[in-house]
């Protein structure tokens, strides 16, 4: 297929993806932020909302404190963010339009929908009550696409790209989210919050729809490190690095399959994946978090370009 | 205008045309409300599947719907067939044409086309002198616009050789109405259109360089998203299943046109563009150009690959080369030509000149080059201020113009605010040249003008299209 074709498809599941990721954090931080503050602290979930959705940067550059409104506003609606909902949305729709062709009608019909609604939502809901719902429209808009794409296209390559999209974006997002939370996460936690944390727990679950398998996969109340263990090790969760390491392996595998050859990429993401496999969470911890976190965000930008470098240019 | 022919009513308005028997019987059925309410769905459902078309020059209008009628154009199968017989012979005709012009001259020696309307018309490429194209084909893809006056009478009033569009309309226009109005479907039984897309597909393969011997690579160059029909580039590469590129999409190595592929470069034989031969190469045309791929013509001239159209057919969508269009299809056929043209006159030549700056506000007067319905005079509806204006530049350069008499195009029923009323409308069949002929499918697109007593059917001036029937029986 051409280069262009693959490279659009990528970052238009990417962008949705996005999109669906930056909709979850603003809810689960609507969520934290209505509590009594006895239950979640001091500290600032909106600026820890900027800063997860990694775009802090550009974002103090306007504003000087984060609030709900502000932070809100430049997640979701601005035409300033380059990565905001509103323009991952844009975005999305753009590249989707450049490649109609390698698109199903009801991928197409998905997106575009989304695109038309989209305007209907104006600069931004008033109140709290519409941007409930227009978050929850953004998930929907995300999971109807993501299930039109997998229920509809052809098992080829298009596919295969358009799914190397989806996790390598969310393998970023859920390192992301890891990398600002961390210090909630480490063992012996209580010096950093105590069980106050039980909220911030919940939240980081439930921004990346982890909070019901989390019950399913542990049975236990949350703990903070078996927090980390089902978003960085467990495969079963579809939002976690190694989960999305699977598929991404998986995938560049069918394409190397498909296309007779192995490449950088094949080669790269495979060693990340044997890293993620042969890892413990004691290990982890003993090595240090953060700087675990730390790593796979590099490898998984590195991995990045050198799909970019083998296939889409 | 009272006089226009209705396609449904004929001339006097009383007694309903056969074709039409079903319809008008359906038509009255039908609650007018019912009409209204398919007609917003209708829209829906063309700005979901985004059918959508840019109007140049208008700020906020990069995608626009054109407006679609609800109520289809019926022929009867007798129609179509004479039709088809000479829309045959014209696209015959018109290739013939273009071969010789680029070729002997035979055409130009026995002094039926004069020499300076070929070699000063800007859409003539001396780049194409004496080549050949495989199969010596150079219109594959022609839109032949078509009037009706009257129950026999059919003109060409244009032909389109270069990069004709539209097509997407009339295979979409028919999807949307089986899925409005299938108990219509089941009272009719209308020829389908839907393997235009195989038939194009069999067309491109059919044209490709003599020399490939696997399975042609065909593709669709369209200058990108941008463009105003970039729509329907983009639904017809997904319909013939061929990768729709863009020129960065390509490049030439050695005189051999390749595509960058997720594996490596892949070679091209045949190109369907929707780029005009002034984009389609910098190095050979305009040099400004992003949209084209540098050293394509060198490919093109080295036979290493198809172009469709061919580079030059341009000549042939002139106005004024339109007007020697019987004596064309005469010299190279020996037949009289089947399709009449509107009579023309050719502003270049001093006594017609003279009869149309008298004339003015009874004619329409056309730019030679000119396309879309920009630039044109509608005598009978322009203001006397218009046609003053008009005079003017008409008089510095006679020879950018043609006139031709007003016709009063066919009308057909049309769902308007005021419910169902006369409008009328033209038609642009497709018609198909491979190595192994002509193939036409049964219908193509009819524009109506919305407008009450508007002759202007162009979707750029507010035109709207319809399914076009052709009966099967």
């Amino acid at each position: 297929m051409l280069s262009r074709t693959a490279d659009n498809l990528y970052w238009l599941s990417r962008y949705v993806e996005r999109a669906e990721y930056l909709a979850r954090i603003l809810d689960a931080t609507q969520r934290l932020s209505a509590l009594p503050l006895a239950y979640v602290g001091t500290g600032n979930e909106w600026e820890s909302a900027v800063l997860t959705a990694g775009c802090a940067g550009s974002f103090f550059k306007t504003y000087e404190t984060a609030t709900e409104e502000n932070v809100t506003d430049y997640l979701a609606f601005s035409t300033a963010n380059p990565s905001s909902i509103r323009n991952c949305f844009e975005m999305a729709r753009g590249n989707a339009r450049a490649v109609r062709t390698a698109l199903t009608g009801e991928m197409w019909d998905a997106i575009n929908g989304t695109w038309l609604e989209l305007k209907r939502f104006g600069t931004g809901p008033g109140s709290r009550e519409e941007t409930s719902r227009f978050l929850r429209w953004v998930q929907e808009s995300s999971l109807r696409f993501d299930g039109s794409a997998y229920r509809t296209m052809l098992r080829n390559d298009a596919y295969w790209f358009s799914r190397l999209g989806v996790y390598m974006e969310r393998a970023d997002n859920t390192a992301r989210i890891l990398d600002v939370k961390y210090h909630l996460l480490l063992p012996d936690n209580e010096r950093v919050g105590g069980p106050l944390d039980y909220f911030q727990w919940a939240a980081i679950l439930r921004s990346v729809s982890a909070l019901t398998s989390y019950h399913w996969v542990y049975r236990e109340s949350l703990k903070p490190w078996l927090v980390a263990d089902l978003l960085i090790l467990k495969e079963e969760m579809p939002r976690s690095l190694a989960s999305c390491y699977e598929a991404i392996v998986r995938n560049l595998d069918a394409i190397a399959t498909h296309y007779g050859r192995q490449g950088p990429s094949q080669r790269q993401a495979r060693g990340v994946r044997t890293r993620l496999q042969n890892s413990k969470m004691d290990g982890i911890f003993q090595r240090g978090l953060h700087e675990f976190i730390g790593e796979f965000i590099t490898e998984n930008n590195r991995l990045g370009m050198a799909i970019t470098e083998q296939f889409l240019q | 205008m009272s006089s226009a022919f209705d396609e449904m009513k004929g001339h006097d308005g009383t007694a309903v045309r056969p074709a039409y028997g079903e319809l008008d019987r359906w038509l009255k059925e039908v609650p007018p409300d019912v009409l209204d309410y398919r007609r917003r769905e209708a829209e829906l459902i063309f700005r979901r599947i985004g059918i959508t078309f840019a109007v140049y020059g208008e700020a906020d209008a990069t995608e626009r719907l054109i407006p679609f009628d609800v109520i289809p154009r019926i022929m009867a199968a007798e129609e179509w067939r004479r039709l088809e017989k000479g829309l045959t012979q014209r696209v015959n005709a018109l290739n013939l044409f273009i071969k010789d012009v680029y070729g002997d001259r035979e055409i130009l020696r026995a002094g039926i086309v004069p020499e300076d309307m070929i070699f000063r018309n800007p859409a003539f490429r001396p780049e194409m002198n004496g080549q050949t194209v495989p199969h010596d084909i150079y219109v594959q893809i022609a839109g032949i616009d078509i009037i009706r006056v009257d129950a026999d009478t059919f003109y060409v009033l244009e032909d389109n050789a270069r990069t004709p569009s539209g097509v997407s309309y009339m295979l979409e226009n028919r999807e949307i109405m089986m899925r409005l109005f299938p108990e219509l479907f089941s009272r009719h039984r209308i020829a389908p259109v839907e393997n235009y897309p195989d038939e194009l597909l069999a067309t491109l393969r059919s044209v490709a360089p003599r020399s490939t011997s696997r399975e042609p690579n065909v593709v669709l160059l369209t200058p990108g998203v941008y463009n105003s029909a970039y729509y329907e580039h983009s639904f017809l590469a997904d319909k013939l299943g061929v990768e729709l590129v863009e020129g960065r999409d390509l490049f030439v190595k050695d005189e051999i046109v390749y595509m960058r592929t997720t594996q490596g470069p892949q070679r091209v034989d045949v190109i369907y563009r929707r780029v005009d031969d002034d984009f389609i190469d910098p190095l050979a045309f305009r040099p400004d150009s992003i949209l084209g791929v540098p050293g394509l013509m060198s490919a093109y001239t080295a036979g290493n690959v198809t172009l469709a159209n061919a580079v030059g057919t341009g000549i042939a969508d002139d106005k004024a080369i339109y007007s020697f269009m019987p004596d064309i299809v005469k010299f190279y056929l020996g037949e009289e030509p089947l399709l009449k043209n509107v009579p023309t006159w050719r502003c270049r030549e001093p006594e017609h000149l003279s009869y149309v700056l008298d004339h003015l506000p009874e004619l329409v007067v056309k730019e030679v080059h000119g396309s879309g319905g920009y630039g044109m005079l509608i005598g009978p509806s322009a203001s006397k201020i218009a046609i003053e204006q008009f005079r003017a530049k008409l008089k510095t350069a006679p020879d950018n113009f043609i006139a031709q008499p007003t016709l009063a195009l066919s009308t057909s029923p049309t769902c308007v605010e005021q419910g169902v009323a006369p409008r009328h409308v033209d038609l642009r069949p497709f018609v198909l040249t491979g190595s192994n002929g002509v193939r036409i499918v049964p219908g193509g697109l009819t524009r109506v003008a919305l407008k009450e007593g508007s002759l202007v059917v162009n979707s750029s001036q507010g035109g709207g299209t319809k399914d076009t029937w052709v009966l099967d029986k």
